[in-house]
C-alpha cells in the first residue's frame, strides 16, 4: 500500500505546481476560474490521501465532499461574474479591467 | 504491482491533463480537459477507497462544472487568442519549480500508514459528527443559486415616460387679494 500512496503524493505535487503555474500565466477569467478547480481538485486528493494514512477514511470522505461543495458555488458565482464582467466591459482579458478607469 | 501501473497511469494522466487545460488556446478545450481530469481523480479516489466521494466528484466535477463552463463560454464568447502572460513563463515556471522541488524534499519520508481502526461508517460520520457541514452545505448552495439568480439577471432599464409640463397657475387672484387688503 506504500506504493500507490507514494505515487498519489508525486500526483498532488504535480497537480499543484501545475496549478499554481497556470495562476501565474493565466489572463482570462474564465481560465482563472478553472485553474481554481484544478487546485480544489488536488486539495480533495491530498485530503482522501491523508485519510488513508491516517486510517480515517470516512472522515476524510465528508470532509471532501464538503469542499466540493463550496468548490462547485465558487465555480458558479465566479462564472457568473465573469459573464456580467464580459457585459459590461467588453473583455475577460485581467490586463485590461485592471486598467479601467472610473 | 498492477495497482501501482494504474496508479502511475492515472497520476500521469492527471497532470498530464491539467497541463493541456492551461496550454489549451480555446475555453472549451480546456474545459473538456478539466472533466477529463475530474474523471481520472474519481478513478483514484474509487481505489483509495473513497467511493462516495469519488461519485460526487465524477458528478458533480466532471458533470455539472462542466456543464456551467460550456454554458459561460458560450454566454460569454470564445477567445482563441494567446496573450502574452503577466509574469513571464520561465520566470513562473521556476518559482514554481523551486516550491516543488521544497515540498518534495518535504514529503520525501512519506509517512507509513496507519492500520485501520474501527471508525464510523460514512453516514454516520457526514450525518451525525459533521452535522454543521451539511448545514453549511445547504447554505452554501442557496447563496449559490441566489448569486447566480442575481447576477445572471438582465438588468432592465426602466422606460421613461414623456414629461408632461403642467401649466402655472395664475397668481392674479392672490395678488387681487392681497391688494383689497
Amino acid at each position: 500500500m506504500l506504493l500507490p500512496i507514494k505515487i498519489a503524493l508525486f500526483a498532488i505535487l504535480g497537480l499543484l505546481g501545475v496549478s499554481l503555474y497556470g495562476l501565474l500565466v493565466t489572463r482570462n477569467l474564465i481560465k482563472i476560474v478553472l485553474v481554481l478547480q484544478l487546485l480544489v481538485k488536488t486539495a480533495v486528493l491530498a485530503l482522501v490521501v491523508a485519510g488513508k494514512v491516517n486510517g480515517q477514511i470516512n472522515l476524510s470522505q465528508s470532509l471532501a465532499a464538503t469542499v466540493i461543495v463550496a468548490d462547485t458555488v465558487v465555480a458558479v458565482i465566479g462564472l457568473a461574474l465573469a459573464v456580467q464582467v464580459q457585459r459590461r466591459c467588453g473583455t475577460l482579458d485581467l490586463q485590461q479591467l485592471a486598467s479601467l478607469k472610473g | 504491482m498492477l495497482q501501482s501501473i494504474v496508479y502511475g497511469i492515472l497520476a500521469v494522466g492527471m497532470v498530464v491533463g491539467a497541463f493541456q487545460a492551461i496550454r489549451a488556446p480555446r475555453l472549451i478545450t480546456a474545459a473538456l480537459w478539466l472533466a477529463a481530469v475530474s474523471m481520472q481523480l474519481a478513478v483514484v479516489l474509487f481505489l483509495l477507497g473513497a467511493p462516495d466521494v469519488a461519485v460526487i466528484e465524477l458528478s458533480v466535477g466532471a458533470g455539472l462544472v462542466t456543464v456551467l463552463f460550456v454554458f459561460a463560454i458560450s454566454v460569454a464568447g470564445e477567445l482563441t487568442e494567446d496573450l502574452p502572460t503577466i509574469v513571464p513563463r520561465p520566470l513562473a515556471a521556476s518559482l514554481i519549480l523551486f516550491v516543488i522541488i521544497f515540498l518534495t524534499l518535504f514529503l520525501l519520508p512519506t509517512p507509513t500508514p496507519v492500520p485501520t481502526t474501527a471508525e464510523a461508517d460514512f453516514a454516520t460520520v457526514m450525518w451525525q459528527q459533521r452535522a454543521v457541514d451539511v448545514w453549511l452545505q445547504i447554505a452554501l448552495i442557496f447563496a449559490g443559486v441566489l448569486g447566480m439568480l442575481g447576477l445572471l439577471t438582465e438588468e432592465r432599464v426602466p422606460v421613461k415616460k414623456p414629461v408632461q409640463v403642467q401649466p402655472e397657475e395664475p397668481v392674479f387672484e392672490e395678488v387681487a387679494d392681497v391688494a383689497a387688503h
